[in-house]
């Protein structure tokens, strides 16, 4: 005896978010009924394995269905098929697109390529992340990315319509997007501390000074890719470092402004003099650092690097003084303020537009 | 020439890749109708094509109109080779014949394959002109509407209950015919379909033209049936009960006249009434004339007061007024001139003339004979006079009255729900079973057969109801089970008396007057009977009596009992007698007095058969047959004993047949009535009493059922007041306990009738414990398991002590096949089947859970033995959750008196319209197609308007929640919208061009209701769009590929339900009601990775508005209408 075909079907779709949940994460339905039982579901409606499993089955069965109109979220809301209420439907996109910050952190930056899906029982073994879940992840990144590579127009924006995704989603989305692009590299060991937030946060900074359509949303050009002409500019910051004049200008005029006894910020600081011995003496490799990294982004394989230039030239070696993230952000701030005020430096519009987001990524990420 | 078809192909979307190259279809359309196909150009390489056609026309007879459906196919445009089909959308123009259903049909549709499911959607609209047919000799019957609903659907008044109409046609099944060996499945399946189609089409057409010679105009209760004898053919069968329909308009708002109204205002009134019944187009439809001139007139009599206070004194007082008596007899005035006098006199002379005599007769019940024949001779006096109404009447009148005369053989209602008054006593449960054996040669053009076939089981059920001492029977159906060459016919229903008020011409009671709204009363009869017991007709009865327990006192004579029976005095008005049980096959009366709650009680039974052929076979089947029925009864009994319970509703046996076992399944509601008597409860009797484990066993088991007794009426709050004990001493014949079976089984060797089914004294009913078939049977009886908390069932519509419903309802199906071990025994088989069912519905509660505290209502079961060896059990039903706290009785009615007072405003609203129209294009009344076709498209003198907008921002509500859920504003699809906006040359004021406009811009589907109820809780029916009858086949040849026979199934019952919503959304309604699937015909071959599966949906496609909604947007255009319905307020 066997029951042979088994079916449940509403006017309204039922889904459980519960049975969803176990779903998206690539459970089989044998363990997805020993998680709900094991949930208690079974005492809160007097209900039996059987019915469980029949459920568990159904509810499968119909997720299967709609995955195919998941993969376009916008026909989801004008199929006929499935009556679905409209916070079902937000709910079932919102959850069948979001991800494991664990797995985004393995391919973060690598190219969604048929040979990076191919490593992915790799990262399935090292996150602890079912391969199905991951293939699922790694299939809406690529799926993403491949709708809005073509499009014109704001990244976050675009992400956000066509997927109809919550605004936090879209806008890591459009930081996955934006480092699968450029290619950003983040699997380094040195890198290992930053979680995806830290990258996402990044990415939007980035994304919203550094590319074209930062300057000029009508631009043909998209947000996925640098400004080039800004990069082309970002050689000229070299001044700073190659001039000496320059360079001790800046140091001195720095060292006064964060050692001003004035300064109301400054005298919360006075105690640590050590740390403003530390960062006078290194002013000039500090600079030489962040002006570099602008003056070398120009070459795609540098823009790559950005990142792990940016924690081994400036991160590592404050860290290494035990600045706070206070001092850094003094320091940054009249790194930045006092470049303007220097004689022969005339590339303040570049200089702002670059310091803009050093400053706020090299803030973001510092911490342990 | 008298109709001109119009359809425009406006888009299509979602298509899918024809072209692997491109990726792209370059799609075209086929527009068919009859012989006649047009074309559209092909839309290359996009699958979204936006073909935006000119209007197609096509010039039919409407013989045609109502046979034919349009057929749309979707193709892909091959230069080189032959155009790919992409699928097929056949639509059913039936709803625009009538004008008051759907005007236009304009939206997105599935486009369907049988091979492939659903491939995108069309955008699609259809229009019908309709030209005056003067020939009388005509064949077509446009303009009846169809209802599935089994009650007056809710806002229409019932004039007139004309009785039962049948109509089968027959056909070769394509799938069985030569050519079906060349041809692929998928033309077969089409051509299936086709078929199917037009048959019912066809079946459709003949019974209006039944309907219509009957004098009526409308059929409710609409039940359409496939039988597919493979390859003998296939036959499609109706039954319903035809009406004379009126849509409810000022009538009601009488509520508040007083009981001699003011001729003044009956004046005012009835030319309004006149108008309203213009909905029937047909040109000859005097019918439609005489009734509102019976209207106008039976309203000026002035409600009589004589009459309903003496009918029924405790009930709604406000509602009795509303019953405006239609007597022919008052005719002798002229029709529609009010009288300007009170009542005549010889209203309360004929009152008197038919209600004292039979009070007296009621009370020594011996001379009821006189009885019967007294009531006819006052109908047909009435319909006598009627005739001298109005001279062009005449001929008509007679017409009807000859109708009546052909169509007494079967006073039958498919009828559930009857207004209040109309069903008086029912007697109990009637049916009656055939086997037959499907002949070989079959000729399409000679369906005598068939119809022999069921008219011998109609006569059947006829004279069971007659031996029950009723005239008539309400709440019929018929069914069949077919397995190979054998065929079980069944027919059931409830045998009734039904009020002599109603009954208006014709020596028998066929034809009724009604003149009220869908309430209900009605009665139960316990046990089945048969033998001759004089025939009765205790019309007096409701005299005196409340409707709450009316309906329980016997019909028949309580001297010539023909079946054994306690009777005891009714426990609400202690006069007259009630049986101790009462089995039904209709729905709980509202007024019903019902103490605590019901449930779904079933019984399920398999029987194993041996393999056999031809006459053997259905010889084996037949001398089943009544043992299976019997037992099923015992199981029934038993269970409600268990329950502690005394009635039963909405009873449904079904049997199925297969090669090698009959299946037995009867659901029903069981409730305690509390003008019958409490059950006694079930005591356990061992046969051999000499060992002490044994006897030890025995007192468990009692204790165990005594326990499940005391939970169960603790659940079920059945506490009922105490009471003494008077069993009437009256000579009742000694119970002979499951002697008296089969009788009539022996009468006949293909026929099973009427089983006696008693049981025995009441307070100790036994179960003797004799073998161990008795022990499981025990012991099944304790294995059913309880509902869950929170959790309610029924099969019947309402579920009594449940009122405050919410809006949340949730439609399911639900369908399981088991496959079964061979060589198992029949307790084997029967726990087996039983299990099926328990788990079944565990399921469903688990399903539901988050819906608790609900209710499933209307839990429908279909079994059908597939294949040798499968059990398939299908269940539609629909949950609704209700409040926990309980309304008082008194909240809900005034609850449904708001009800009634809201539709009284609406349709006072479109009344008013209707009176603009009628005006502007023609003073002919009978003009009215036209004058009503164009209502819709004056959105600006339409009041209600403002309703449908409402409705329809609901509707958009989902999009815009949607919309902010997502944080888009959809800037994407600009392009889309503009040129679709172009393309939509809708009405304005239309609810759906602004629904759809909104949905071309990408973000939203119209949410369609479906529900297998007849009403929608917290929603007014504003509108009935026609009937939705659809046929599908589905067919695969890669089964694995589709997820296996669930995934396959599961699919197709998803794309079923939605062509359903999509259809109801282009006709222009948000729900469909009295839903039912039909048939579910699943056949696999899983070693061939095929499988086929035929599914057959219905239901009444409808407009609902929430009733807050209504309060809200009916302020305003009541203003407007304030004059004319003064008084509905103050309801």
């Amino acid at each position: 005896m066997s029951v042979e075909l088994d079916v449940f079907v509403g006017n309204t779709t039922i889904m459980d978010k519960e049975v969803y949940q176990l779903w998206l994460n690539g459970y089989t339905v044998n363990d997805a009924v020993k998680v709900r039982i094991e949930g208690g579901v079974m005492e809160e409606c007097e209900a039996s394995a059987e019915v469980l499993l029949s459920d568990t089955m159904d509810q499968y069965r119909t997720f299967q269905m709609c995955e195919r109109l998941l993969h376009h979220p916008a026909k989801l809301a004008n199929q006929l098929l499935f009556q679905i209420p409209p916070d079902r439907q937000a709910m079932l996109i919102e959850r069948y697109y979001a991800f494991d910050d664990s797995f985004v952190r393995e391919v973060l930056g690598k190219k969604l390529s048929k040979g990076t899906k191919k490593d992915l029982d790799d990262v399935s073994t090292k996150t602890g992340i079912t391969l199905k879940s991951c293939r699922r992840q790694f299939d809406n990144f690529k799926r993403v990315f491949k709708v809005v590579e073509e499009l014109k127009g704001p990244l976050v924006e675009n992400i956000r319509q066509h997927f109809l995704l919550p605004d936090q989603l879209a806008r890591d989305y459009a930081a996955i997007v934006f480092f699968a692009n450029n290619r950003f590299e983040t699997g380094k060991k040195k890198l290992q501390y930053l979680t995806f937030q830290d990258f996402a946060f990044c990415a939007g900074q980035l994304i919203n000074n550094w590319t074209l359509g930062a300057v000029d949303n009508m631009m043909e050009d998209m947000d996925v890719d640098l400004d080039k002409e800004f990069l082309q500019d970002l050689k000229d910051l070299k001044i700073l470092i190659t001039d000496k004049d320059l360079l001790d200008q800046h140091k001195s005029r720095v060292n006064n402004e964060t050692s001003h006894p004035l300064s109301l910020v400054c005298n919360a600081l006075r105690g640590k003099t050590n740390v403003f011995n530390e960062m006078e003496a290194n002013f000039k490799n500090l600079s030489r650092g962040l002006v570099n990294i602008a003056a070398k982004l120009i070459n795609a394989k540098d823009v790559r690097d950005f990142f792990i230039d940016l924690v081994e030239k400036f991160i590592e070696p404050c860290r290494s003084d035990k600045w706070t993230s206070i001092d850094m952000n003094l320091y940054l701030t009249h790194y930045t303020n006092s470049a303007h005020i220097l004689d022969t430096f005339k590339h303040h519009a570049v200089w702002t537009r670059y310091m803009g987001v050093i400053k706020s990524c090299i803030l973001r990420m510092y911490h342990d | 020439m008298p109709g001109r078809l119009k359809a425009k192909i406006v888009a299509g979307r979602h298509l899918p890749v024809m072209d692997r190259a491109s990726d792209l279809t370059d799609a075209f359309v086929e527009v068919k109708f009859g012989n006649t196909t047009f074309k559209t150009d092909v839309y290359p390489k996009s699958l979204n094509p936006q073909w935006n056609s000119e209007w197609f026309k096509f010039e039919v007879d409407d013989e045609d109109l109502q046979d034919e459906p349009l057929q749309i196919t979707v193709l892909d445009h091959d230069t080189y080779s032959a155009n790919d089909a992409i699928g097929k959308v056949y639509i059913d123009i039936d709803p625009l014949l009538c004008s008051e259903a759907a005007t236009v049909i304009s939206g997105w549709l599935p486009i369907y394959d049988t091979i492939h499911g659903i491939r995108g959607e069309i955008n699609v609209l259809v229009k019908v002109d309709l030209f005056n047919d003067l020939n009388r000799f005509r064949q077509s019957s446009c303009g009846v509407k169809f209802f599935c609903t089994t009650s007056i659907p809710r806002c229409y008044r019932a004039i007139m209950v004309h009785g039962f109409v049948e109509e089968l046609v027959v056909n070769e099944d394509p799938e069985y015919q030569w050519i079906d060996r060349i041809r692929t499945p998928r033309a077969s399946n089409e051509a299936r379909q086709r078929l199917i189609f037009l048959m019912s089409g066809e079946l459709q057409r003949k019974i209006g033209l039944k309907v219509l010679e009957m004098g009526g105009n409308a059929v409710v209760g609409y039940l359409q049936c496939f039988d597919l004898e493979g390859e003998s053919g296939l036959v499609v069968r109706a039954i319903g009960t035809a009406c004379t329909l009126e849509k409810m308009s000022t009538f009601p708002a009488t509520a508040t006249h007083p009981n001699n109204s003011s001729p003044s205002k009956d004046m005012k009134d009835s030319p309004q009434a006149a108008p309203s019944t213009l909905g029937c187009r047909s040109t000859h439809s005097s019918p439609v004339h005489s009734a509102s001139s019976r209207l106008s007139q039976g309203f000026s009599i002035s409600v009589p007061t004589l009459l309903f206070s003496g009918m029924k004194p405790r009930h709604r007082s406000s509602e009795a007024p509303r019953a405006r008596q239609c007597r022919p007899g008052f005719g002798e005035e002229a029709p529609g001139v009010p009288l300007s006098s009170g009542p005549p006199t010889p209203l309360r002379a004929q009152t008197f003339s038919s209600f004292s005599p039979s009070k007296s007769y009621s009370r020594q019940s011996s001379s009821s004979d006189t009885e019967l024949s007294l009531t006819p001779k006052t109908g047909m006096g009435s319909g006598g006079s009627a005739g001298k109404e109005a001279g062009p009447l005449k001929a008509l009148l007679k017409q009807q009255t000859q109708s009546a005369l052909e169509q007494r053989e079967y006073p039958f209602f498919t009828l559930t729900i009857f207004p209040p008054g109309f069903l008086l006593h029912v007697g109990g449960v009637v049916s009656a079973r055939s086997v037959k054996l499907l002949d070989r040669i079959h000729n399409p053009d000679e369906p005598e057969t068939r119809d022999a076939w069921w008219e011998e089981i109609r006569q059947e059920i006829k004279s069971h109801a007659k031996a029950l001492g009723c005239h008539a029977v309400v709440g019929y159906s018929e069914s069949t089970s077919i397995c190979e060459e054998v065929c079980i016919l069944s027919a059931s229903g409830t045998a009734a008396i039904l009020s002599s008020r109603f009954m208006q011409d014709g020596p028998l009671d066929t034809e009724h007057r009604l003149s009220q709204q869908p309430l209900c009363v009605f009665s139960a009869g316990s046990e089945r009977v048969e033998g001759d017991m004089g025939s009765s007709a205790s019309l007096g009865f409701e005299e005196v009596v409340s409707p709450g327990c009316g309906f329980c006192h016997i019909p028949y004579d309580e001297l010539n009992i023909p079946f054994p029976a306690q009777l005891t005095y009714c426990y609400c008005c202690r006069r007259y007698k009630v049986p101790d049980v009462l089995f039904t096959t209709i729905d709980l009366p509202t007024e019903a007095n019902v103490t605590g709650k019901g449930c779904l009680i079933q019984a399920r039974l398999c029987r194993t058969k041996k393999k056999a052929q031809g006459e053997g076979n259905a010889m084996a089947i037949s001398n089943l047959l009544p043992f299976l029925e019997y037992e099923l009864h015992t199981q029934l009994m038993n269970k409600l004993k268990l329950r502690g319970m005394n009635a039963l509703f909405g009873l449904r046996i079904q049997i199925s047949v297969g090669e090698t076992m009959l299946l037995g399944l009867a659901s029903a509601t069981g409730v305690y009535l509390t003008a019958l008597p409490s059950p006694g409860g079930i005591q356990i009797a061992g046969k051999t009493p000499s060992d002490i484990t044994y006897e030890q066993h025995i007192s468990n088991m009692q204790k165990k059922i005594n326990d499940t007794i005391t939970k169960n009426k603790e659940q079920y709050e059945i506490n009922p007041p105490e009471v003494v004990e008077e069993i009437i001493g009256s000579p009742i014949p000694e119970p002979r306990q499951r002697s008296r079976l089969f009788r009539s089984h022996s009468e006949s060797s293909d026929e099973v009738s009427e089983i006696d089914l008693s049981h025995g004294k009441k307070d100790a009913f036994v179960l003797e414990i004799d073998d161990t078939d008795a022990v499981e049977d025990i012991h099944a009886l304790l294995t059913d398991s309880p509902t869950p908390a929170g959790f309610y069932s029924c099969n019947t519509e309402i579920m009594p002590g449940i009122q405050n419903w919410t809006s949340a309802i949730q439609m399911f199906t639900s369908v399981r096949v088991f496959r079964l071990n061979a060589n198992l025994t029949n307790q084997g088989l029967n726990k087996i089947f039983s299990d099926l069912c328990e788990n079944l519905l565990k399921s469903l509660y688990f399903k539901l859970r988050s819906m608790v505290p609900c209710c499933l209502c209307h839990l429908n079961f279909t079994v059908a033995i597939p294949e040798d060896e499968l059990i398939q059990v299908a269940v539609t039903a629909v949950a609704m959750s209700f409040d926990k706290e309980q309304t008082l009785e008194n909240g809900k009615r005034s609850g449904e008196k708001t009800l009634i007072k809201a539709i009284t405003e609406n349709d006072e609203q479109l009344q008013f319209n209707l009176e603009l129209n009628a005006e502007t294009s023609s003073p002919n009344p009978l003009g009215s197609p036209k004058g009503l076709s164009e209502v819709g498209s004056h959105p600006s003198a339409r009041a209600p308007s403002v309703d449908y907008s409402s409705f329809a921002d609901r509707c958009s509500s989902w999009i815009e929640q949607l919309k902010l859920k997502a944080h888009t504003i959809r800037r994407g699809s600009v392009k889309t919208t503009s040129s679709m906006e172009k393309a939509s040359p809708l009405p304005e004021g239309r609810s759906r061009s602004l629904r759809s406009n909104r949905s071309y811009s990408g973000s939203s589907v119209a949410v369609v209701k479906m529900t297998p109820l007849s009403f929608i809780p917290g929603a007014k029916i504003i509108k009935y769009l026609g009937i939705i009858n659809m046929f599908f086949i589905r067919e695969t040849s890669s089964l694995r590929e589709e997820g296996g026979v669930s995934g396959f199934l599961h699919t197709f019952i998803a794309e079923v339900f939605a062509m359903v919503r999509a259809h109801v959304a282009a006709l222009g309604g948000n729900a469909v009601v009295s839903y039912s699937m039909k048939e579910c015909v699943f056949m696999e071959n899983p070693n061939k990775n095929q499988a086929q599966c035929l599914i057959n949906v219905s239901g009444d496609a409808v407009i609902f508005v929430r009733e807050s909604e209504l309060e809200l947007t009916s302020v305003q255009p009541q203003s407007a209408t304030t004059q004319t319905s003064n008084g509905g307020e103050g309801t």
